[in-house]
């Protein structure tokens, strides 16, 4: 059984007295991607937010490689998670590179006064590649439009080297290419470098296509989980979304498709 | 594809050297430029005693103090991803004010007392706006404004009530300081603010890369590794001793804080590495020249500095703030 890099026992989380996550356990090994799906208001983001501990827990544990969460540093959490958030908006000017580079704060720096080395320019600079980014180096990021901002949030958590992902909605301003993009990226990094990830998202066919595992959430809780064609049933999606759904296989990939009737 | 690290450090120290010919140049105006019109050459001892004992010391601590408002507001402006955050609009001047201005009435004879207390009352109002600022949701521009309009007002009442409850010849002085006036500052006072400034530019350079994160959220700074409480607690204490140290020494100099760090944004990049030292030169530049202003425009008598640093400071906050 491959290596378990982040591991949650029976976490909740309260706001004031009202449980938003309430005993969710699950292990996310090395390789794997976990999509996390579910209504709006369920505690995706919530639970997301917590398995960096940027929101406490009120009870359970979370494990960072058998070490539990609370016992490492700031830049040992970055240098180990990083995060895909939706983006606000600065109000100063900051060029593309300069943004990407950010996301090596966390390294331990070879350089002198606090200056980026020419490795941390280089990974900026490949990950700017990976992300189709390569003409927009020099680009303010208050320029760009959402789809582009996002792939540049991509490419500053790829260059964290970082070997766990979380994302929120990756996906949410992106154009059918670059959902197609983002994906097959993660894909790539999982399988090829020991980095492990998880996403919310509301593509129910992209969950399906691109994860091993799908986490059903409902009212803070996991009501299913497992392989996505055990988790995307009529009965499951029926419950959490109120909807009719078709299932059927998605002809070339042979993985589960969800069309909403309508 | 070289670009960054290298150029900007090039570019960086480029615009270094720059603004440090200009600071002496500055300086030089500074000198030669006033009531009484000194030449390089042939001084009298009256002028020897203008010059040593009255005209450097003052540019001087212009100097200092113009790069201690303009690091502060440029750090502040990071910290709370605000361009119009400023010592002087937040309410950190006046909180400084009110310190000095207690020190002055219940521990005359202590000369360490003033800066103290005017650091107290810096810290204060900072933590005062922060809190009335920060909602749930994050901080938004118009919210900050109007807390530092809030605390900056509540204060002026404060001051006014004591300055009116002093006798009319201290009273004069009083206004004047509050406007913001180099004229009444000490050799000590000068020292202080030397010192400060000095640790203040290293503290902030310090923080630099970590102020670039928290520029873009502060939700972002705590993902990407930075300790968000712990540069906020630094960067606020820093701030308020370099308000508090120049306010005692030379009273409210406004806007500062505000159009120094825009200048050097706007030449160089957003970049607190850049930002946050030459922020400090360019203020020091900038108020050794308001100051000349102040002193030749109606000599023999004068203006307080502020009164410049506001004429040029008020319209580029408007245009800000429309931009914004």
């Amino acid at each position: 059984m491959a290596e378990k890099m982040l591991e949650v026992q029976n976490i909740s989380i309260n706001y004031g007295v009202c449980a938003v996550v309430a005993d969710v356990s699950f292990a996310l090994e090395a390789g794997k991607i976990i999509a996390l799906v579910g209504a709006n208001g369920a505690g995706k983001t919530t639970l997301l937010k917590s398995l960096n501990g940027a929101l406490p827990t009120s009870a359970g544990e979370i494990r960072l490689d058998g070490k539990r969460i609370e016992d490492y540093s700031r830049r040992e959490i970055a240098r180990r998670i990083a995060v895909i958030a939706q983006e606000t908006e600065t109000k100063f000017p900051v060029s593309v590179l300069e943004f990407v580079l950010s996301g090596r704060f966390a390294q331990p720096s070879a350089a002198l006064f606090g200056w980026e080395s020419e490795t941390d320019l280089r990974v900026a600079l490949d990950c700017l590649e990976l992300c189709d980014l390569k003409n927009y180096v020099n680009r303010s990021m208050n320029r760009l439009s959402g789809g582009e901002r996002q792939r540049v949030v991509l490419a500053r958590a790829l260059a964290t080297r970082a070997k766990i992902l979380l994302l929120d909605e990756p996906t949410a301003n992106l154009d059918l290419a670059h959902q197609a993009l983002l994906f097959r990226l993660i894909k790539e990094r999982c399988e090829n470098a020991e980095t492990a990830a998880i996403v919310i998202t509301h593509d129910l066919n992209l969950a399906s296509e691109f994860a091993d595992e799908i986490l059903l959430l409902k009212n803070g809780s996991i009501i299913a989980k497992g392989k996505p064609e055990t988790v995307l049933t009529g009965e499951y999606l029926q419950e959490v979304f109120n909807v009719k759904v078709l299932l059927d296989e998605n002809p070339i990939s042979n993985k589960r498709r969800v069309t909403t009737i309508y | 594809m070289k670009i960054q690290g290298a150029q900007l450090k090039v570019k960086g120290s480029r615009f270094g050297v720059g603004l440090l010919i200009l600071l002496v140049a500055a300086l030089l105006v500074a000198v030669l430029l006033g009531s009484e019109k000194l030449s390089f050459f042939e001084l009298t001892d009256e002028q020897n005693a203008i010059l040593f004992d009255i005209r450097l010391p003052r540019i001087l601590l212009g100097a200092t103090v113009g790069a201690s408002l303009a690091l502060a507001g440029a750090s502040l402006q990071s910290l709370l991803r605000n361009p119009l955050a400023e010592p002087y609009l937040l309410g950190v001047s006046n909180g400084a004010a009110l310190g000095t201005m207690l020190a002055f009435i219940f521990f005359a004879q202590s000369e360490f007392a003033r800066p103290m207390m005017a650091f107290a009352g810096a810290g204060l109002a900072t933590f005062a706006v922060y809190q009335m600022a920060k909602s749930r949701t994050g901080m938004n521009v118009e919210r900050l404004v109007l807390s530092g309009v809030i605390v900056t007002t509540f204060l002026s009442s404060i001051l006014v009530l004591l300055t009116s409850l002093l006798d009319s010849t201290k009273l004069r002085s009083f206004t004047f300081w509050l406007l913001g006036d180099l004229s009444q500052g000490t050799k000590n006072g000068f020292y202080l603010t030397l010192i400060i400034a000095a640790v203040g530019t290293i503290v902030l350079s310090s923080q630099a890369r970590a102020l670039n994160l928290m520029m873009l959220g502060e939700r972002d700074a705590f993902d990407f590794g930075v300790e968000v409480g712990k540069t906020r607690l630094i960067v606020f204490t820093t701030a308020a001793a370099l308000v508090g140290t120049s306010v005692a020494a030379s009273g409210s100099v406004g806007y500062v804080g505000l159009i120094v760090p825009h200048l050097v944004r706007l030449s160089i990049g957003s970049d607190n590495r850049l930002v946050v030292p030459f922020s400090a030169l360019a203020g020091a530049i900038f108020v050794v020249l308001a100051d000349t202003v102040a002193r030749v425009t109606i000599a023999p008598r004068e203006l307080p500095v502020g009164a410049i640093t506001a004429l040029v400071g008020a319209p580029l906050f408007i245009y800000l703030l429309k931009r914004n």
